[in-house]
């Protein structure tokens, strides 16, 4: 799960990280407050949940409580459009006003997973402000790491490590020896999955703050951490994925016509290839699960169709233990139901296949019975085309 | 022959008497598994369908004989239920529960290291021998007794995998469901290497999906030590970058671990990549000593 800036600073701020004075505003009324509460020269920071915010022009400085306002007018309801968001940009709902720093030098420091080594890796370097990415592509020298014992975390001579290795001030590693402690203890208290300080600012004035602040949260721990779960903005989502996710549904919207319904997502992602192997084109991810009951169905045509481009919908069912007829019936009820339009193609596997084929023959439907995945795919990027044109 | 299980395997199953313990545990031992006992806390000394539950994992073992276990509790307590069966020292241990969190599994690693207990999963089907033992939530009757090795991070894919073998007359010597979590206690390499060493092995499937870099190192592992023909697929061909596609694993970003990438390293290693999931049983067809396509 992602969140936002000012909620990420929230919480470094509550395990002593420092971060500059500000307050998150969704009027340019309460930005002006705010602003003048800080006194001097503030940045006004867009909130959404992508990065890139600067150069889409979602980050400003004002120097008056006036012009804050003024600024985040502007910036507050715009379609902010960088190159995490996709060409339709996302609404910005709420600015961050902080008070402005003097830059005199920008770090990087990151936690995440190493899934080859099972451990947390903390890391830092000298190159902040940019795309880490970038750095490690082409500097990989420059980000420093540490692997994180488990059960011991970050340990202070790891810390000074770091921070000796960043060519800091000597007289400023105890301070960054605290900041990445309690950046670490953020960490592991929330069960994050990454959490990024980038840039590290380091101050004209020798202090060192979190200018901005990334952390995204393991979904499979927010059962122990429900303070953190309510911070979740279905906002910044797909309102379909997340009407998908009410029903257990998995649902990725991609930009074809084919409509995909399986269970499992390694099957579900491998129908989608043999789609296009096919020379169709996926409209959708969709994984029912496990059990593909008559409910389960009929949620997952409700969201396949609400996709306009859909002009075909192929079931791939591996019922495993799951019995076919069960499938079946589950998916005739739930067409009938919904009196679809499109042609549907159905491919079942399991028990009780040929019980399961007779249910939807006899119908009456117009269900299309396909043999195996790669008949399946055929039959239904054929039905696709024929009904585009 | 095969690896890791088989008719000697003598399974204990951690949340015998829930919903889902209870249905697979059935299905296990239709299947033919041994089955000696179950662990619920706090139901020790009953008998759940004509098995003895047991309070904890280390009464459970030291009366039944019990070498391997299979873990069907909630996520909440499921590494400490890994931990609990490592402690009671099994061989095997196979979690199938999903959900679980990553940093959990990381003290879990940490808890494991040096002990002799091998984890598969979590998040996965588990793994059968067909013919002797079946561990998990796969459906038996697609599977028959071969030479075949078939590793995999996914579950229904798995089972479409070795139903194109089954259908052609290729029988399969163990298959292992390794689990699609960032964090799993046996990887690609580690059961490539137990495939290498079993006589019983002729060859091996191996399929992937996009994200990490298991398939890459799996590719490596391949190219130096293996001299038995492993076939590849990976899913996610036309997936749509830095998106979570229902597994951890499944993620592509920065460039790092697209299907392409895996596909061509596949290939310059020596393996047999299937480009489309429904060539995956007419690729090993082609591969396997002694078939003639």
């Amino acid at each position: 799960m992602k969140i936002h800036e000012y909620q990420a600073k929230e919480i470094l701020r509550d395990h002593g990280v420092p971060v500059p004075r500000g307050k998150v505003a969704d009027t340019g009324e309460k930005a002006r407050e705010i602003a003048g509460e800080l006194g001097g020269l503030v940045v006004i920071k867009a909130q959404i949940h992508a990065g890139g915010r600067g150069k889409g022009g979602g980050v400003r400085l004002a120097r008056s409580p006036e012009e804050a306002q003024e600024v985040a007018e502007s910036i507050l309801g715009m379609q902010l459009v960088t190159h995490q968001t996709g060409p339709e940009g996302q609404t910005v709902k709420r600015v961050l006003v902080e008070e402005g720093l003097k830059i005199q030098r920008e770090y990087y420091l990151g936690i995440a997973i190493d899934r080859d080594a099972g451990k947390v890796v903390f890391m830092a370097s000298r190159e902040g402000g940019v795309e880490i990415e970038r750095v490690a592509a082409e500097n990989p020298e420059l980000i420093l790491k540490e692997a994180l014992e488990p059960g011991l975390g970050l340990t202070p001579f790891q810390a000074r490590k770091l921070a000796f290795g960043l060519d800091l001030p000597a007289k400023l590693a105890p301070a960054a020896v605290r900041f990445m402690l309690s950046l670490y203890r953020a960490f592991e208290a929330t069960d994050a999955s990454l959490a990024e300080i980038n840039p590290l600012l380091l101050t004209e004035d020798g202090d060192l703050y979190a200018l901005d602040a990334k952390i995204n949260f393991d979904d499979n721990a927010l059962y122990r951490h429900p303070g953190i779960r309510a911070l979740r903005d279905t906002d910044e989502e797909d309102p379909l994925e997340v009407e998908a996710g009410k029903h257990g549904l998995n649902y990725i919207k991609l930009d074809g016509n084919v409509g995909c319904m399986v269970n499992g997502a390694g099957l579900a992602m491998a129908t989608m290839d043999i789609i296009k192997l096919a020379g169709g084109s996926p409209a959708n991810f969709l994984d029912v699960g496990g059990g593909a009951t008559a409910e389960q169905v009929r949620n997952a045509f409700g969201i396949i169709l609400t996709d306009p481009n859909v002009k075909a919908v192929l079931i791939n069912i591996f019922g495993g233990i799951m019995r076919c007829d069960i499938v079946a019936r589950g998916v005739v009820d739930a067409a009938r139901s919904m009196q679809l339009e499109v042609p549907i193609v159905v491919r079942l596997e399991g028990t009780n296949l040929e019980q399961g084929r007779e249910i939807l023959k006899a119908s009456g439907l117009s269900l299309t019975v396909a043999s195996g995945m790669q008949d399946a795919a055929e039959k239904v990027v054929r039905l696709a085309s024929r009904s585009t044109t | 022959m095969s690896i890791l299980v088989d008719q000697d395997t003598r399974l204990v199953v951690q949340g015998v008497t829930g919903r889902e313990g209870t249905f697979h545990t059935l299905q296990c031992i239709r299947y033919g598994t041994q089955v000696v006992a179950g662990v619920t806390p706090g139901k020790g000394g009953t008998v759940h369908e004509e098995i003895p539950v047991f309070n904890s994992m280390e009464r459970a073992c030291r009366e039944t004989g019990g070498n391997a276990s299979v873990i069907f509790v909630p996520p909440a307590v499921a590494a400490d239920a890994i931990m609990e069966a490592v402690d009671a020292g099994v061989n095997l241990v196979v979690c199938i529960t999903e959900g679980i969190p990553t940093l959990d599994m990381i003290r879990v690693r940490q808890f494991m290291a040096g002990k002799k207990s091998r984890l598969i999963g979590p998040n996965c089907p588990g793994i059968i021998s067909p013919g002797k033992c079946k561990i998990g939530i796969m459906p038996g009757a697609i599977h028959r007794e071969g030479t075949v090795g078939v590793i995999s991070r996914s579950g229904t894919l798995t089972y479409e995998a070795v139903q194109q073998l089954s259908s052609r007359g290729i029988g399969q010597s163990t298959c292992i469901g390794i689990g699609g979590d960032p964090i799993i206690g046996t990887s690609f390499v580690d059961a490539l290497r137990l495939f290498k060493d079993d006589p019983g092995t002729e060859a091996i499937v191996l399929i992937g999906e996009i994200g990490g870099t298991a398939e890459e190192a799996a590719a490596h592992y391949v190219h130096s030590h293996l001299s038995k023909p492993v076939v590849g697929f990976i899913a996610g061909q036309t997936a749509p970058p830095g998106r979570r596609m229902g597994h951890a694993g499944a993620i592509i970003s920065g460039g790092q671990g697209t299907a392409e990438e895996k596909i061509r390293l596949m290939e310059e290693c020596g393996l047999h990549v299937a480009r489309s999931p429904a060539d995956i049983g007419e690729t090993t067809a082609r591969v396997l000593p002694g078939q003639s396509s």
